[in-house]
């Protein structure tokens, strides 16, 4: 009699299989179920990373199927870290993560150390903060042009109401020396719960014995606060600055439905930059040796962060 | 007993229905049709109801918004996928899609069915059919004729008061621009002023920086001040041409518009932003594709007498041309159902269907259609979509025209927009660009 459906399963296994999985060691068996998952990790990412490596050192061009694929070395490498556009791109990539990190840091850690402290209504605000990390980047970004309009938008509005000009006067998102500051903006509002949110879990972590020894040797707050508050959430702080910086660095929907990269090519990013060379101009090689650039890039920065988290993670 | 019987006959019966729709349904063919989402879809939706009753075959639709029509599109072309049977590709695509043998050549099917090219509008054929220009080579046929032209405030164009401060002003009647310049001051003259009690604008431009926008609407003016894509006498030779003074003198004008008399925040706007600003009345002149026409025409704020239409004027020496739209449909390669798609075509090309075509909405190609005597009185667009039909000029059709395209929206978008460099640097840079992507491509 078969009790449970593990043994209606081990008796329905041929006894021919059954004899050799009996056989198997812990080793082998563990290989066997891990198996699937390198399988599809090697399907999903491994292959294609090569195969865009392969394809860095080619002319190919997706729309071009019948024409000959010639291997043209370092050319499109030299090409792209000789190209100005490039370096501009790159500059306004450099620009949006400095600043986006620098204010989301700041606010996001002000708003976690207020909502820290216990407050009548602390959760219904914790939840209205949040809010705006729960949409989706393509709708936030048409949603702000609406903001950032300058004859019925409200940001325009508010800025014209406290400085005293016509609202009409200014357009964030057209003008060359305001676009980049209005992606930065709108980035803010989104994100900043987030690395809230983390520096939350950072302070809710904080033993409460600590400050309570603190009083004991009348620390006063300032110094409880450089001492222990700020030593035991910079791990947290740093890895928001990480999920921050990766996520930026890649940044697409937004920027692409705020400003499409503009004004000309003030706020073209890294990543709208490669996606038009991609997919509007077809140059898949030379998007591939993009691509890879880009890949070393983070994967160069992020390593050298995380051996920087880790050191402060075992001080 | 006997109702057991009824309804065992009932169910019978309906088995047989069934199966018959079904056997009918499984000789006829589905074809998918893709084509941007915009009106004239719809109205095309209306008159393939006529094939379907015909041929039996159902037809189906992938409509596209116009700011992912391309990219989703040359993305299904590219991968040989089989979504689209027939498709109203832009007219750029010719040239690619041509030489990458993803459009089936038409000329066999053509000359067997008496479909005639010359038949149809000579800049049309050209522009969405022909590849390599100019040749007999067809690899579609002209579905929907398009080009730039303008709407106006005819209602405040014709208030006395108006009237007699513009004579005031610049010594001539408030109508319809005949060059750029004329229609420079009218902008001006409109920018800022009050009607009705609403602060309104010059014009409604084109100033879109990620697909074709801006490309699309600084040529009108590049077109009319004498600039050249190329030496007509050795091809692919731009220096010169391209960045001529006449051309940099087009560009300079685009921009003055730009600056002087567009609404406030109009600096990524394509057709539908146009409309908008000219259907909310903000602006008294709109620079759009003629398609928008029919809808501005019904729009019960602007329709009707109070809107007029003219084509793009002339340049300081004379010289009138206006950017190309349109489309034209082809059978696409990959599909399973090549012969059902070209008896679609073959439908479509008869001169009936082609006056329904336009009396839905849809702008006819055939000759027969517009040369009638009475399409110019059918509609008050319609004498204007003609004479704007004659002055067309098209972007590059090559196979490298997106990054022909990215190029100019660039450098456009760079000078007009964002207020960087000059003119002369923005074309000088243009020449340099495409340079580089004939040069990729082997011309030189």
């Amino acid at each position: 009699m078969l009790h449970s459906p593990i043994d209606r399963v081990a008796s329905a296994t041929p006894p021919a299989i059954a004899a050799r999985i009996r056989g198997l060691s812990d080793r082998a068996i563990a290989w066997l179920f891990v198996a699937p998952s390198i399988v599809l990790l090697l399907a999903i990412n491994i292959f294609p990373l090569i195969w865009t490596i392969r394809l860095s050192f080619t002319n190919f061009r997706v729309n071009r199927p019948n024409a000959p694929i010639e291997f043209v070395g370092l050319r499109n490498y030299i090409n792209i870290l000789s190209d100005s556009d490039i370096w501009q791109s790159m500059q306004a990539t450099a620009h949006f993560l400095i600043w986006t990190i620098v204010l989301q840091v700041l606010i996001g850690f002000s708003l976690a150390y207020l909502i820290n402290k216990k407050f009548r209504g602390n959760d219904l605000w914790t939840t209205i903060i949040v809010l705006p990390m729960m949409l989706s980047p393509a709708v936030v970004g048409n949603f702000w042009t609406f903001l950032y309009q300058p004859q019925i938008g409200l940001f325009n509005y508010v800025v014209g109401f406290l400085t005293g000009n016509d609202p009409s006067s200014f357009s964030m998102i057209a003008s060359t020396s305001l676009a980049p500051w209005a992606i930065v903006i709108v980035d803010t509002w989104m994100w900043t719960p987030f690395v809230m949110l983390i520096c939350l879990a950072g302070l809710r972590s904080i033993p409460n014995s600590i400050y309570e020894a603190a009083e004991c040797d009348r620390a006063s707050k300032w110094r409880q606060f450089w001492t222990i508050t700020i030593p035991l959430v910079l791990p947290f702080l740093m890895l928001a600055v990480l999920f921050r910086g990766i996520e930026n660095f890649k940044m697409f929907d937004l920027v692409v439905q705020l400003t499409g990269g503009g004004p000309g090519s003030i706020t073209e990013l890294t990543s709208v930059n490669l996606k038009r060379a991609a997919f509007e101009q077809w140059r898949t090689g030379y998007a591939s040796a993009y691509a890879v650039i880009l890949f070393v890039t983070v994967f160069g920065l992020a390593s050298i962060y995380v051996k920087a988290l880790n050191k402060v993670k075992q001080r | 007993m006997k109702s057991l019987l009824l309804s065992s006959a009932l169910a019978a019966g309906m088995y047989i229905a069934v199966a018959a729709g079904t056997a009918s349904h499984a000789q006829a063919a589905d074809l998918t049709l893709c084509w941007a989402a915009w009106d004239p879809a719809n109205a095309l939706v209306e008159l393939s109801k006529d094939f379907e009753a015909k041929s039996g075959n159902k037809m189906h639709y992938e409509f596209v918004p116009w700011p992912n029509f391309a990219d989703r599109m040359l993305n299904e072309l590219n991968s040989g996928g089989k979504l689209c049977d027939l498709l109203i590709g832009d007219s750029q695509w010719i040239g690619g899609a041509a030489e990458n043998k993803q459009y089936v050549k038409l000329n066999d099917f053509f000359d067997k069915e008496g479909i005639k090219m010359d038949d149809f509008i000579p800049a049309t054929v050209v522009g969405y059919a022909e590849w390599p220009k100019n040749s007999p080579n067809y690899w579609a046929m002209p579905a929907f004729g398009d080009v730039v032209g303008w709407t106006y405030r005819k209602d405040w164009f014709s208030r006395p008061e108006l009237q007699a401060e513009f004579k005031k002003k610049y010594s001539r009647d408030l109508a319809v621009p005949k060059s750029w310049d004329e229609l420079i001051d009218i902008a001006r003259f409109f920018q800022g002023r009050e009607i009705d009690g609403k602060k309104v604008y010059g014009a409604a431009i084109y100033t879109e920086r990620g697909s074709e926008g801006v490309t699309m609407g600084a040529m009108n003016a590049l077109y009319s001040y004498g600039f050249e894509y190329q030496n007509p006498k050795k091809p692919y030779e731009l220096d010169g041409f391209v960045n001529s003074p006449d051309a940099v003198a087009g560009l300079e004008e685009y921009k003055k518009l730009y600056d002087c008399c567009t609404p406030p925040g109009h600096s990524d706007a394509y057709m539908t932003q146009d409309v908008d600003a000219y259907k909310s009345g903000q602006v008294a002149l709109q620079m759009n594709f003629t398609f928008t026409w029919p809808g501005i025409n019904a729009d019960a704020n602007v329709g009707g007498d109070k809107s007029g239409y003219f084509p793009n004027p002339a340049g300081p020496k004379g010289v009138q041309f206006a950017q190309l739209g349109g489309q034209g449909i082809s059978v696409v390669a990959a599909s399973d159902k090549q012969q059902e798609a070209l008896d679609y075509i073959k439908w479509f090309s008869q001169p009936e269907i082609q006056q329904k075509w336009w009396k839905l909405g849809g702008y006819s190609a055939l000759r027969a259609v517009v040369e009638d005597p009475s399409f110019a009185s059918s509609q008050p667009y319609a004498k204007p979509f003609l004479d704007s039909m004659a002055i067309v000029k098209d972007f590059w059709a090559e196979p490298a025209y997106a990054s022909l395209l990215q190029a100019s929206q660039k450098r456009f978008h760079d000078y007009v927009v964002a207020n960087q460099g000059s003119a002369k640097n923005a074309l000088d840079g243009l020449v340099k660009d495409w340079q580089g992507v004939f040069e990729d491509d082997g011309k030189y």
